[in-house]
């Protein structure tokens, strides 16, 4: 596969904040690639440099091939699909979409077909005319998309473009925009929060914090090979427990020794344990590995969210079954079901359920406000 | 039921005060006689002496050139200056910037006017002019307490853009200034045309600064009126109050018009957005 | 934007500006305090600002004479028929944008453009339609001497001054009050009457509280034009009521530049502080609610 953009050591500071520390990333031609983490990780800030609007402190950006540091944004051929969309609202939705072939100066019946084929691609024939302040949320959407991919650029960039949709125009959308880039073949970067969106849509997945990457993988790979405590809670639910790995395959946490498929650790390393809530199979208290209480039980629909007290560690674990509160059970761990991490800066920071609420939930997630503070200080 | 007729009432006495010297000034002005107090016959004789009043007519001429100006000038500046200080970081300059917005705005005519007559006395001093005082003094003048009021009128309405605009446009192949014209000017638009509208009429009806910048060779409408009311005035000044009334009536009809109209544009937008 | 363009825009589009402020706006200020204390050679002299606390002239009303203190006593004069104007301004002008902000979108348009349009006339010309009414010889006085009413001396007094103040000073009160309340939330009010408070205590506990914003800004539109005026009570005083505005006036027309400056000087201070304290006074206010 062909690199299509490199970012060689990038680092950017506003003031004594340092956003970006010292960034590696190489991005491939066709590839679905997502800049996943929370507010004010460094993700936005990489994207808006990819695009021109900031410039590094230090480091290069490669576009194929070329070093295109200092090149303005409407040199570069790459188009941007904005947060809350930035349509022009005295232009109707024509004009909007053939904005940028009115600045080459493409003749008109050129303009003419290309919006129109643009417009159907993005499912919107026949609202040439309308005014893009009169548009759903979901059509201005459609929009930008347009707007930005009519230019036929090599790369697209997606800062956060679904988070002002509402649950299901978000999931519809998911789905559009990745056959919209499967159909276009350009490659897209796209900048979340939203892991649920990043795993689903993504080719290659990004995770950052405090202007690092902590892993870049496939979305089963970030899924089930965490590099580091931090990917591990932030990618979905995880117990995470100090451990000790006794030898190859045997590692010892909560008070047991199990069985596991990793290796290649020193001799007695503390480790972190990562045991995701739906591997853990619950038994009678006298068949489990390790034995607790359950203090409290969650219907979701589908399963049962349950925390589990063992030994004062509070699990989750999620579960078909009912348990009640106050039960004793037992929990079985299979040896695929244990993934051993090296200790890092996160380690303790994560994994505990024992405070858990629905305040969890929302690390994950930005308001609007910190979303505002955080394009304030990117500008 | 009791408390609207009140309010009716009111309003009515209200306007009746704010209306009634004009009306007088507007019936005395077909007056045949000099009288101020008695009707003695319609006449059109005060108009007509008017219009040979050369000097009031000069006046006139004078007062447009100096406000079309001013207002042109003030309008490109201080959309400039808007857009500057939208983008400006530094709390401090920001602060500093605004403070100093505001205080031809406060601070009362006459200090403003002195001011100004001191600076250009002082400095046409230094050149050894006898008098400095002349249409370009004026047109700095005005100018300076027109700022304010196009800065005032432009910024809030590119605080309210969608900052991601310019560079929308900037993505889709603009230079920084194309973006300018391409995609912010035309958000802030009715800003600019308020602000423009707001210096011309301030530079219109100013008298104080005019009156203590003013050269004299150059004298504008109220500067005029100024001088017709020191001695004892013909009713020619009511002709000319009569003329003035009538534009700018006419004016404020057609702006409310136009307003009415892009009222009615937005209420038909927001319908076919409900269906 | 990157950081590299931003710059470049602000030094394109604020230097202009700034310079033309710092020269046409904060410049002229400082003359006007160099002009203040410095004598017609321009060396320094504390003499402009103490004359107008020292000098003194002789009043002779007729039967007794004497001194007063010339400029404390046109600026007290000046104040205290602002302070008239204002307040009559403030008494007049508030049910009024009460009642314009209660009125139909169509009234409100109407009655808007009603106040505004005496506000574009010029206020040489409004001061002067006052003169012509209230001569001695004007309309008023033809009006009841036609009712048998006798005639009444009205031009030249304290009272022509403050009508003339408040006849073209009126709009400024009334369009900031009116916008502050137009903007208030009809649900504000009726969460007020819904939590049992009678109409009038709507009025005094929450359309008052919410709408002082307008009125001080009203206030300062007020006061600081009607203190400085020399126009009106030229006109409307027959010239026996000096003003501070009216000896700024006479000194620049003698040509006495410097005292010109100095009284100028100390209007301008006397203003800021005022307003400094009104201010403190509005925040002390607001903090409290």
């Amino acid at each position: 596969m062909k690199k299509i953009v490199e970012i060689k050591n990038i680092s950017k500071s506003f003031g004594d904040n340092v956003v970006l520390d010292n960034i590696n990333l190489d991005i491939y031609d066709n590839e679905f690639i997502t800049l996943l983490g929370p507010s004010g990780c460094g993700k936005t800030t990489l994207l808006r440099i990819i695009g021109g609007f900031e410039v590094p402190d230090q480091g290069d950006v490669i576009f194929m091939g070329e070093n295109i540091n200092g090149l303005p944004p409407h040199k570069r051929n790459v188009n941007t699909v904005f947060q809350r969309y930035a349509l022009f609202p005295h232009l109707n939705v024509f004009e909007n979409v053939a904005f940028s072939l009115r600045e080459k100066r493409v003749p008109k019946d050129e303009i003419q077909r290309a919006v129109t084929e643009m417009l159907s691609l993005v499912a919107l024939k026949g609202f040439e005319k309308r005014s893009v302040t009169s548009l759903s949320g979901g059509q201005q959407q459609r929009v930008a998309i347009a707007r930005a991919l009519v230019n036929q650029p090599k790369v697209l960039l997606l800062d956060e473009p679904l988070s002002a949709l509402d649950l299901k125009l978000r999931k519809d959308m998911q789905v559009e925009l990745k056959n919209i880039q499967k159909a276009t073949g350009i490659t897209f970067i796209f900048v979340t929060h939203d892991q649920e969106e990043a795993l689903s849509m993504s080719d290659t997945v990004v995770v950052m914090t405090e202007g690092h990457i902590q892993q870049i993988g496939t979305p089963p790979d970030i899924y089930n090979e965490p590099q580091n405590a931090f990917v591990a809670d932030f990618i979905g639910e995880s117990n995470i427990l100090d451990g000790v790995m006794l030898e190859d395959y045997k590692v010892r946490f909560s008070g047991h020794t199990f069985q596991c498929l990793d290796k290649g650790f020193g001799p007695r390393e503390a480790v972190d344990v990562v045991v995701r809530p739906e591997d853990v199979d619950i038994v009678p208290e006298e068949k489990g590995h390790l034995r607790g209480v359950v203090t409290s039980v969650t219907f979701l629909g589908v399963h049962y969210e349950i925390i589990v007290d063992i030994g004062g560690f509070k699990w989750m674990i999620q579960t078909t079954d009912f348990h009640d509160v106050d039960e004793h059970i037992g929990l079985f761990i299979e040896p695929d079901a244990i993934h051993v991490m090296k200790k890092s800066k996160f380690s303790g920071m994560f994994g505990d359920y024992s405070s858990f609420s629905d305040e969890m939930d929302e690390i994950g997630e930005v308001d609007l406000e910190e979303l505002e503070a955080e394009s304030e200080t990117t500008k | 039921m009791k408390m609207k007729r009140a309010s009716k009432i009111y309003t009515a006495l209200i306007m009746i005060f704010l209306f009634a010297p004009i009306a007088i000034l507007l019936v005395f002005s077909f007056n045949e006689a000099k009288s101020l107090s008695v009707f003695t016959g319609f006449s059109l004789k005060w108009y007509r002496e008017l219009f040979r009043d050369s000097e009031t007519l000069r006046a006139v001429l004078n007062t447009l050139l100096l406000a079309v100006s001013a207002s042109l000038i003030s309008t490109v500046m201080g959309t400039a200056a808007a857009v500057g200080i939208n983008k400006l970081r530094n709390k401090v300059l920001r602060s500093t910037l605004d403070s100093v917005t505001n205080i031809p705005m406060i601070n009362p005519d006459i200090i403003t006017g002195i001011s100004l007559m001191l600076m250009f006395v002082f400095v046409g001093r230094l050149f050894g002019a006898a008098t400095s005082l002349s249409f370009w003094t004026m047109l700095i003048s005005h100018i300076t307490f027109c700022l304010p009021y196009v800065i005032l009128q432009v910024l809030p309405k590119l605080q309210q853009m969608d900052q991601a605009l310019p560079e929308a446009a900037m993505d889709l192949g603009c230079t920084p200034l194309r973006a300018f014209f391409k995609a912010e000017l035309p958000e802030i638009m009715p800003g600019v045309v308020t602000g423009l509208i707001m210096a011309f009429t301030m530079s219109l009806d100013d008298f104080v600064i005019s009156y203590f910048t003013a050269g004299n060779g150059f004298q504008t409408l109220p500067i005029r009126i100024y001088s017709m009311t020191k001695k004892t005035v013909t009713p020619k000044m009511y002709a000319l109050a009569t003329i003035i009334f009538f534009v700018i009536l006419s004016l404020l009809l057609l702006s409310n018009f136009y307003d009415e109209e892009a009222m009615n544009k937005r209420r038909q937008k927001k319908k076919s957005k409900e269906k | 934007m990157n950081d590299k363009t931003r710059r470049l825009i602000q030094r394109l589009t604020l230097t202009p500006y700034s310079v033309w402020a710092v020269l046409f706006i904060v410049v002229p200020l400082l003359f006007v305090a160099y002009y203040a204390f410095t004598d017609q050679n321009f060396r320094f002299t504390f003499d402009n600002i103490s004359r107008f606390f020292t000098a003194t002239s002789v009043v002779d009303n007729g039967e007794t004479t004497r001194e007063v203190h010339t400029y404390l006593v046109i600026f007290m004069r000046s104040l205290k028929l602002a302070v008239i104007s204002t307040a009559v301004c403030l008494l007049m002008g508030y049910p009024l944008a009460y009642i314009m902000a209660r009125a139909s979108e169509r009234t409100q348009s109407v009655l808007l453009t009603l106040i505004m349009i005496p506000m574009w006339m010029n206020f040489l010309i409004r001061t002067y339609a006052w003169m012509t009414i209230l001569q001695d010889t004007g309309i008023l006085n033809g009006f009841l001497s036609a009712l048998h009413l006798g005639r009444i001396h009205i031009i030249g007094t304290e009272s022509a001054v403050v009508i003339g103040m408040v006849y073209d000073y009126f709009p400024y009160m009334v369009l900031p009050i009116y916008s502050i309340m137009a903007k208030l939330d009809v649900k504000l009010l009726e969460a007020a009457s819904d939590l049992g408070c009678p109409g009038l205590s709507v009025l005094r506990r929450v359309i008052w509280p919410l709408s002082i914003p307008g009125v001080l800004s009203g206030i300062t539109m007020v006061l600081i034009p009607s203190i400085s005026t020399f126009y009106i009570s030229q006109k409307l005083g027959n010239g026996k009521f000096f003003l501070i505005g009216d000896a700024i006036e006479g000194q620049y027309t003698a040509n006495n530049l410097h005292f010109a400056a100095a009284i100028a000087f100390i209007l301008m201070v006397i203003l800021l502080v005022c307003m400094a304290l009104m201010q403190k006074l509005a925040n002390r206010r607001l903090v409290a609610a």
